[in-house]
């Protein structure tokens, strides 16, 4: 009874051509069918002795967007620094369990953490662009690697440029300062110096929630496009956000993972009632 | 599963449209209720007079549905609702749907008293037809029952007994035809008749699709065009089966 067409055909199967309805009806999701890029195994933290996740078991398929909603304080950036160690440079916080990158520990010791983090790149909820022009910010990563080479500089600025839905708006000025662009077009550009150096993994931290609704869309428009090429993992308070970008959502709160599942399923039919309240704007 | 609940959020006055919404569904199922009521009254007592009112009521049905309908649409826009709340909406868009629809039928039933009224009223007194409005009536307020409380066990009441007056309307239908060839003086009161057993058997079906979306509601599960047996899985779980099989066919068949 999990598919609620039950017996019914799909229209769609027969006498109707299906590319006439592209792009019309999303379809369910099934994890278990999934290829999975991060695998999260029995994850506890600590902030000195208070724990901040507790015991989180979760997988993250490859190609989708992943969103993780919950209220403040629920855990969710927190998971998130985890998945590229970012919580190593908060002092008192201590990690327990696993958590695989493509079947490795991402934990254990020799784990080369620059590299970590060139494969699993981060977006933050401000803007950071660094105090130079365009061009340099896009190429940074690049120049960081040792790549003087002005054509492949040339070549990866504008693809990743492009990708990021920016390239027309800034192709003239390449060499002005970034901080000239407003702040959706920060966003993009610093989305593009995530791409810049072709990572596996993009992680966003409430990417859009101090931008306007245009800006939003554009942004919205951007995961909806890199999920092709990138696996996409973002955090968000905005639930119709959620709804609307990602493939899966896991509902957290007080540092557990309370429900994980399909989108369509957790926005009309969540499993649990905890799930239900929250995205409702219930008090449980 | 805790039950449903229109209440508790943190928005209080989102609250109060909701339950505003669900008071007017209400208000609209007991107007439908009643012009069944007296469609029936009429075609049984021969009442020209309650036959035209339940003719001009109708409108008062069809403003319920636009009305109830802009009100969702404003829930809608306004509150983007989601889970429960969300086919709490939808479920009352496609409620008001059939309810206007009953309502259409009950004024066609009061149309035929209309006509029947000029012509010699058989022995019975059609109380073969005023039974089965009963019958309809009663799948009515129960579905509406069910939707008030959102009570999927008598949502799946309904949809086993709405294959009775099924039966029952065709079992009708057949002795009429009987009577048709017996006597085509007859032919003319049939047809009329049997117009508004048809419409009585629409009730049935309208009643069975409110439960349909009773279901839908409470168990987040599409039940429309499914066995009565797949039905009964979908609100009881697994392994269920029916405690007649041979008494509740299926609803399709």
């Amino acid at each position: 009874m999990e598919d609620n067409t039950m017996t019914l055909q799909n229209p769609m199967t027969h006498s109707v051509s299906a590319n006439l309805f592209e792009g019309e009806q999303r379809k369910k999701l099934d994890i278990r069918k999934e290829t999975i890029t991060i695998e999260v195994n029995n994850l506890n933290l600590y902030y000195d002795q208070t724990p901040a996740l507790k015991n989180i078991q979760l997988r993250i398929p490859n190609h989708r967007v992943t969103a993780f909603i919950g209220p403040s304080g629920c855990g969710k950036s927190t998971l998130l620094r985890c998945f590229n160690r970012m919580n190593d440079l908060v002092d008192a916080c201590r990690i327990e369990g696993q958590i695989l990158l493509e079947g490795n520990n991402i934990y254990a010791r020799g784990i080369d953490v620059a590299e970590l983090r060139r494969r699993v790149g981060m977006v933050f909820q401000k803007p950071n662009p660094f105090p130079k022009s365009i061009y340099e910010n896009v190429a940074y990563g690049l120049r960081l690697q040792g790549v003087n080479d002005r054509k492949l500089l040339n070549e990866v600025v504008e693809r990743s440029l492009r990708a990021a839905a920016l390239w027309d708006e800034v192709k003239d000025r390449l060499n002005e300062n970034a901080f000239g662009l407003s702040g959706g077009q920060q966003q993009r550009l610093v989305i593009a110096r995530a791409i810049a150096i072709e990572p596996e993994v993009i992680l966003l931290d409430e990417p859009a929630s101090a931008l306007d609704p245009i800006s939003t869309a554009k942004i919205e428009e951007l995961i909806y496009e890199l999920k092709e090429r990138y696996t996409i993992v973002i955090v968000t308070h905005n639930m119709q956000q959620a709804a609307r970008v990602s493939d899966y959502t896991a509902y957290m709160y007080l540092g557990e993972l309370i429900e994980f599942n399909d989108t369509l399923t957790v926005f009309t039919n969540p499993a649990k009632k905890a799930t239900e309240d929250y995205i409702t704007g219930r008090y449980g | 599963m805790e039950k449903m609940r229109l209440s508790g959020h943190y928005l209080e006055h989102y609250d109060e449209e909701l339950e505003g919404v669900r008071n007017r569904v209400l208000a609209m199922g007991g107007l439908v209720e009643k012009q069944i009521a007296d469609a029936i009254a009429a075609l049984g007592d021969n009442d020209i007079y309650l036959a035209e009112q339940v003719v001009k009521q109708d409108a008062r049905v069809n403003g319920f549905e636009v009305m109830i309908d802009e009100h969702c649409s404003q829930i809608l826009a306004r509150h983007q609702p989601t889970a429960s709340d969300l086919r709490f909406v939808i479920a009352v868009i496609k409620t008001i749907t059939d309810l206007e629809r009953i309502g259409d039928q009950a004024k066609h039933i009061a149309s035929m008293a209309l006509h029947l009224a000029e012509k010699d009223r058989p022995k019975n007194g059609y109380s073969d037809v005023l039974a089965l409005g009963e019958q309809a009536l009663h799948l009515v307020h129960d579905a509406l029952d069910a939707f008030a409380r959102m009570d999927v066990g008598t949502a799946l009441q309904v949809v086993r007994e709405d294959v009775n007056v099924d039966r029952a309307y065709e079992s009708i239908v057949r002795q009429h035809i009987t009577f048709m060839m017996e006597d085509p003086r007859t032919i003319t009161r049939a047809l009329d008749v049997i117009w508004a057993l048809r419409s009585i058997e629409r009730i049935g079906d309208h009643a069975r699709n409110m439960c349909e979306y009773v279901i839908y509601l409470v168990k987040g599960k599409d039940v429309r065009h499914v066995t009565l047996e797949e039905m009964q899985q979908a609100v009881l779980g697994e392994g269920h089966t029916l405690e007649n099989p041979e008494n509740t066919p299926d609803p399709k068949n």
